[in-house]
């Protein structure tokens, strides 16, 4: 059985999870709620 | 028909993380919490109708907020989004280019138009790498202000995907933001124009130039759970899956190569000697099981 793609699978799940832990999740909320000026060429 | 199917998905996709069309009533973006979420494909967060947050956008504000980030002790170095785009990766490598992406969707579209059709140098598909290393990393978390803020300078100087979802519409919704149209906006318009034009040249042409988040998606291509499998018993050397290959990829050199969007077109369409099949983990696609059995 191949174990490369599982352990991938594995080690990015833990990284998103501790992205969840250390509070990115409410600023990646944060900003996505607010309209980007940049985005649109005018900020 | 089998193309069908995939034109199927991927519009469905693109309404579904498009999904806010209440928009023209409130006259702004969405503002729910569906937007923890990251997109799989490019879809600006600023598009009216967008339900999801950009992956590539959320990087660059952490990326632009890193030095008050790590000075305030919160250490936000875009985890969350990497982890979540390299579980995506490890499943299926680029695989959301070619089925779940709205602009991949756009662009395929926009190669159906007839006309003139030009094949693209190899060396501009290394134009992905740099635009992530410089445009969604480096610039954000080096050229900063005097309170050691960033720019999402991706997002700011390139993405047609910011001007087209949410820059045309949202100055039709908010007259008030027409006010503040200057020249960066007249140039991003151009660059979209570009884009465009170059599209209906060249298949996949923002893809194979220029999106960081293809970049990102093909660094897990060789190690991904799902991948095609190439037989060169079978293989007879026709040349047609490169010819058909939106990427303009030899799947007989490089099934797995880091360009391809895993579309399946060279399996599904291309391919009459069964020389192309797919393995998800130790399954494999029926083609395979085929060669297994008689072998």
């Amino acid at each position: 059985m191949k174990k490369a793609p599982y352990a991938v699978i594995l080690f990015f799940a833990l990284l998103c999870l501790l992205g969840v832990a250390v509070g990115e999740v409410p600023e990646v909320l944060q900003k996505a709620t607010k309209v980007c000026l940049q985005c649109m060429g005018i900020g | 028909m089998k193309e069908r199917l995939r034109r199927s998905i991927q519009a469905v996709s693109a309404l579904l993380l498009n999904g806010y069309w209440s928009f023209p009533l409130s006259r702004t973006i969405y503002q729910g919490n569906l937007k923890m979420l990251c997109s799989p494909g490019l879809n600006c967060y600023s598009c009216p109708a967008a339900t999801t947050a950009c992956p590539l956008g959320a990087i660059q504000n952490l990326m632009a907020t890193l030095r008050p980030s790590w000075e305030a002790a919160r250490y936000h170095v875009g985890l969350y989004v990497l982890g979540w785009l390299g579980m995506i990766g490890g499943m299926v490598g680029r695989m959301p280019c070619g089925w779940v992406c709205p602009f991949g969707l756009l662009q395929d579209l926009l190669y159906k138009v007839p006309g003139r059709k030009v094949r693209l140098p190899d060396i501009l598909s290394y134009g992905p790498y740099f635009f992530l290393a410089f445009g969604i990393f480096a610039a954000p978390a080096l050229i900063i202000d005097e309170f050691g803020y960033g720019a999402t300078w991706f997002c700011k100087l390139v993405c047609p995907a910011g001007t087209l979802e949410a820059g045309l519409p949202l100055l039709a919704l908010q007259p008030a933001l027409r006010a503040m149209v200057g020249y960066l906006f007249w140039i991003k318009l151009g660059i979209l124009a570009l884009f465009i034009a170059c599209s209906i040249l060249a298949s996949r042409f923002f893809c194979r130039t220029t999106c960081p988040l293809g970049a990102i998606y093909s660094f897990f291509n060789h190690v991904s759970l799902f991948r095609l499998r190439y037989n060169p018993e079978k293989c007879t050397h026709c040349e047609r899956c490169h010819h058909d290959c939106p990427m303009g990829i030899k799947v007989y050199e490089s099934p797995n190569d880091r360009r391809c969007i895993r579309c399946l077109v060279c399996l599904r369409e291309s391919c009459e000697f069964g020389a192309i099949s797919y393995e998800l983990g130790d399954l494999s696609s029926r083609e395979d099981r085929g060669v297994a059995r008689r072998g």
